[in-house]
């Protein structure tokens, strides 16, 4: 599958929080608010819960970028999931970032139950990032085979 | 180093014969030449073959989990400060007890690089290999060659900044004082484009075989089912595809944040000699620098990821505009 920079559709994965986010999702989509729709969502427990071997997965198996969003800090319904988790999603970022992939193309975020707004406008800009850097080739599982010539 | 040898098999042998421990782990002669291999003693007679040098370069804490499995007794331990480190970060993740286990503290000189001198010698057979504080001598057929070591030694102990054991029941030797030389590569990778840095990364692992003696040699990868061979879920293929080298390396090397002690284990078990340390010694430096946190330095520090602090720097979060 050839995909140029022109007719470039972004594939998002969004994981969300069940607690917050994904209600933060509800709501934008109840009070009708327009947001892009490359966004492919993923519904967890918990913010907390997310190994960062599920982000690395999702790049390998062709999303071009990966959003988590979780309970601002505080309103955890776990108390402390977010909070625990924040110290792997800053160095994540940082060694994807040193290897050479692009930082932008993995994003988290605090979006509540109560902020469809936020959420469509986050939604935007991340796909509007990934947009810009084009799709992620860099270790997809369908990328062609290179040849030592 | 002969006079701190004897004094670690007489320690030993005295520990085995009034049965304080009942095994102890510690350093053998190799079958080739530079070489130390992990050597297990359960009678005090076989302690005296027992070897202290700048070879002895594994990081014996990898064998602690398996052997303490199915052990009630205690086992003793020869820990320069890398495995002293990786003992502690075992305990702390508790893996082993602190008081199942003896410690031999002795402080490292720095170890070896023994391909580095073997490439230099080119010789068929070594007769006898001689050391002093600075330099090796090593006697061949046809005569001598000596080696400054200070220019031989690993990648991780040039950069080492805690030669000493933390935490010991003997200590022997005296402890060093610390002459750690700042690592200047990861701020020149750094400094590369994105592009650039992919293209190292892919290239180095384009030669992964994936052997998984960087796995084996960890002694953080004590997993009993690791994700690499994990079928449910089944996180990579099985194939040698470059796209499945790259996820179990960045995998494994993440998983290793906050627990890896730099101890370059890992570089040494490699057969192709990738340049492990090169991405793994990011996030040691990172831990150290974000969140002031280096791993097994003391038994009642938390975990990097078992904790959390209200102060942390959450800059890596997104905003909308």
């Amino acid at each position: 599958m050839v995909r140029s920079n022109s007719t470039f559709v972004p594939k998002v994965i969004a994981f969300l929080c069940n607690w917050c986010s994904y209600a933060g999702a509800d709501l934008a989509g109840v009070t009708r608010i327009q947001y892009p729709t490359n966004i492919r969502i993923i519904r967890v427990p918990c913010s907390g819960g997310i190994n960062p071997l599920y982000i690395i997965k999702a790049l390998q198996n062709g999303a071009d970028g990966v959003l988590v969003s979780g309970c601002h800090p505080g309103d955890c319904h776990y108390i402390s999931g977010n909070l625990v988790v924040l110290r792997k999603f800053e160095l994540l970022k940082k060694f994807l970032e040193y290897l050479g992939i692009e930082s932008e193309r993995v994003q988290f975020s605090w979006v509540s139950a109560a902020e469809g707004m936020r959420f469509a406008q986050i939604i935007e800009k991340v796909t509007n990032d990934v947009k810009k850097l084009g799709p992620l080739m860099h270790f997809r599982k369908d990328m062609p085979i290179k040849t030592n010539e | 180093m002969n006079e701190l040898q004897n004094k670690i098999i007489d320690v030993i042998r005295e520990l085995l014969a009034t049965k304080k421990i009942n095994l102890f782990i510690g350093y053998g002669n190799g079958t080739l030449p530079l070489k130390t291999t992990p050597y297990f003693v359960e009678h005090a007679n076989s302690a005296d073959k027992l070897v202290w040098n700048s070879f002895c370069s594994n990081n014996l804490a990898v064998y602690l989990p398996y052997v303490m499995s199915d052990r009630k007794t205690r086992v003793g331990i020869l820990c320069k400060g890398c495995d002293s480190r990786s003992v502690i970060g075992l305990i702390k993740e508790k893996q082993i007890k602190r008081q199942d286990i003896f410690i031999i503290g002795v402080p490292c000189p720095g170890i070896l690089n023994s391909k580095k001198i073997l490439t230099q010698l080119n010789v068929d057979e070594i007769e006898d290999i001689n050391e002093d504080v600075d330099n090796i001598i090593v006697k061949f057929k046809d005569g001598k060659k000596k080696f400054r070591k200070s220019e031989y030694l690993y990648g991780c102990c040039i950069n080492c900044s805690h030669p000493n054991p933390m935490i010991y029941d003997v200590l022997i030797g005296e402890m060093k004082s610390i002459s750690a030389q700042p690592d200047s590569t990861i701020k020149e990778f750094s400094a590369k484009t994105r592009k650039e840095r992919w293209k190292i990364f892919e290239d180095e692992l384009a030669r992964c075989i994936r052997c998984y003696a960087c796995r084996n040699a960890c002694p953080n990868c004590y997993c009993k089912e690791c994700f690499a061979e994990e079928t449910k879920p089944k996180w990579m293929g099985a194939t040698n595809s470059p796209s499945d080298i790259i996820f179990f390396h960045i995998g494994r090397i993440f998983h290793q944040t906050g627990r890896c002690v730099d101890c370059g284990a890992c570089v040494r078990a490699c057969p192709i000699d990738l340049n492990l340390r090169l991405f793994t010694r990011i996030l040691v430096d990172e831990a150290k620098e974000r969140f002031g946190f280096e791993p097994g330095l003391s038994l009642e520090e938390p975990l990097l990821f078992g904790t959390f602090s209200l102060s942390d720097r959450s800059e890596c979060m997104t905003e909308p505009k």
